[in-house]
């Protein structure tokens, strides 16, 4: 069959969703930038599991340590959201369903990162 | 006459259990099992620092969760499930290079994800209590 996409349609190479291969591109950016970040965020919490308040209070004020975790939240949240919409798309195939999870999904790393990144910089700012 | 394709029975893709499981098969099944699971426990952490931005009291309670042994196995758990999803995710980034995609290496490098697995969550862990000091 004759390909029936205008020229300009083949040359963007958007493809029928119009964002071509930016989700994959962000899937794979965001886990090249979570890997140091996440490598650091281990070391942090295996370092801090079970200490005394004061002492995580103290550690999580440091401006270097409040930063990196503040950046791994970033890189981690959405590098999951998008991450959790393929796996929705693959699975859910019901509208509704779909549409409703979709918008959870966004909720979801938004609610988690307002939170955290409140609580962070609350501590930061000694609040 | 013939019937129409469209309502002709048409062929199907044998479905996923026809499928002898290879290790890259498991590898990847594993990779988005881990991503959903990390997916539901960021909110553990920010549970951890709600509380530590909150009184010493809540912060105790909290922590107290977290120190038990109950705690302490979804902890352990949840550092094996990140870097099992963490070299899942690297070897990811090294097929998209269009490299170790024979059969032999994509097999030992899948199998290679579950054994460093398993083998760095328990030297975080022992380095991390022995750093510490006692367990
Ligand atoms: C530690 C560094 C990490 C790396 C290198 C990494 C890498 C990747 C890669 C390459 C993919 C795409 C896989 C594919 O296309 O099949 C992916 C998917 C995913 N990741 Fe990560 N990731 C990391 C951390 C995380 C964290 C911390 C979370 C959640 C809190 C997460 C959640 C997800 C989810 C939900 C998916 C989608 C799973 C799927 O489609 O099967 N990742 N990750």
């Amino acid at each position: 069959m004759a390909d029936m996409r205008t020229p300009l349609n083949r040359v963007r190479g958007l493809g029928s969703t119009r964002d071509g291969t930016e989700h994959f591109w962000r899937q794979r950016l965001t886990a090249v930038s979570n890997l140091p970040l996440i490598l650091f965020f281990i070391g942090f919490v295996v370092a801090y599991s079970g200490a005394p308040y004061d002492e995580v209070r103290s550690a999580l004020s440091n401006p270097i340590v409040t930063l990196l975790i503040a950046f791994a939240l970033l890189s981690v949240l959405y590098h999951m959201r998008i991450g959790m919409q393929v796996v929705i798309e693959d699975y859910v195939h019901e509208e509704g369903w779909k549409i409703a999870l979709i918008l959870l999904n966004t909720f979801f790393p938004v609610v988690v990162g307002a939170i955290a990144l409140f609580a962070l910089l609350r501590i930061a700012f000694g609040g | 006459m013939s019937k129409s394709t469209a309502t002709r029975a048409r062929p199907l893709s044998p479905h996923l259990q026809i499928y002898r499981v290879t290790p890259t098969m498991a590898m990847s099944i594993m990779h988005r099992i881990t991503g959903v699971a990390l997916y539901f426990g960021t909110a553990l952490f920010a549970l951890w620092l709600l509380a530590a931005a909150g009184t010493q009291e809540q912060f105790d309670f909290v922590n107290g969760l977290f120190g038990s042994w109950l705690g302490r196995l979804v902890l352990f758990g949840y550092t094996w499930v990140l870097l099992h999803h963490m070299l899942g995710g690297i070897r990811h980034l090294i097929w998209d290079t269009g490299h170790g995609l024979e059969k032999e290496t994509s097999t030992r490098i899948s199998s290679a994800t579950l054994i460093g697995s398993v083998v760095l969550t328990l030297v975080v862990w022992v380095v991390g209590y022995a750093v510490r000091g006692g367990f």
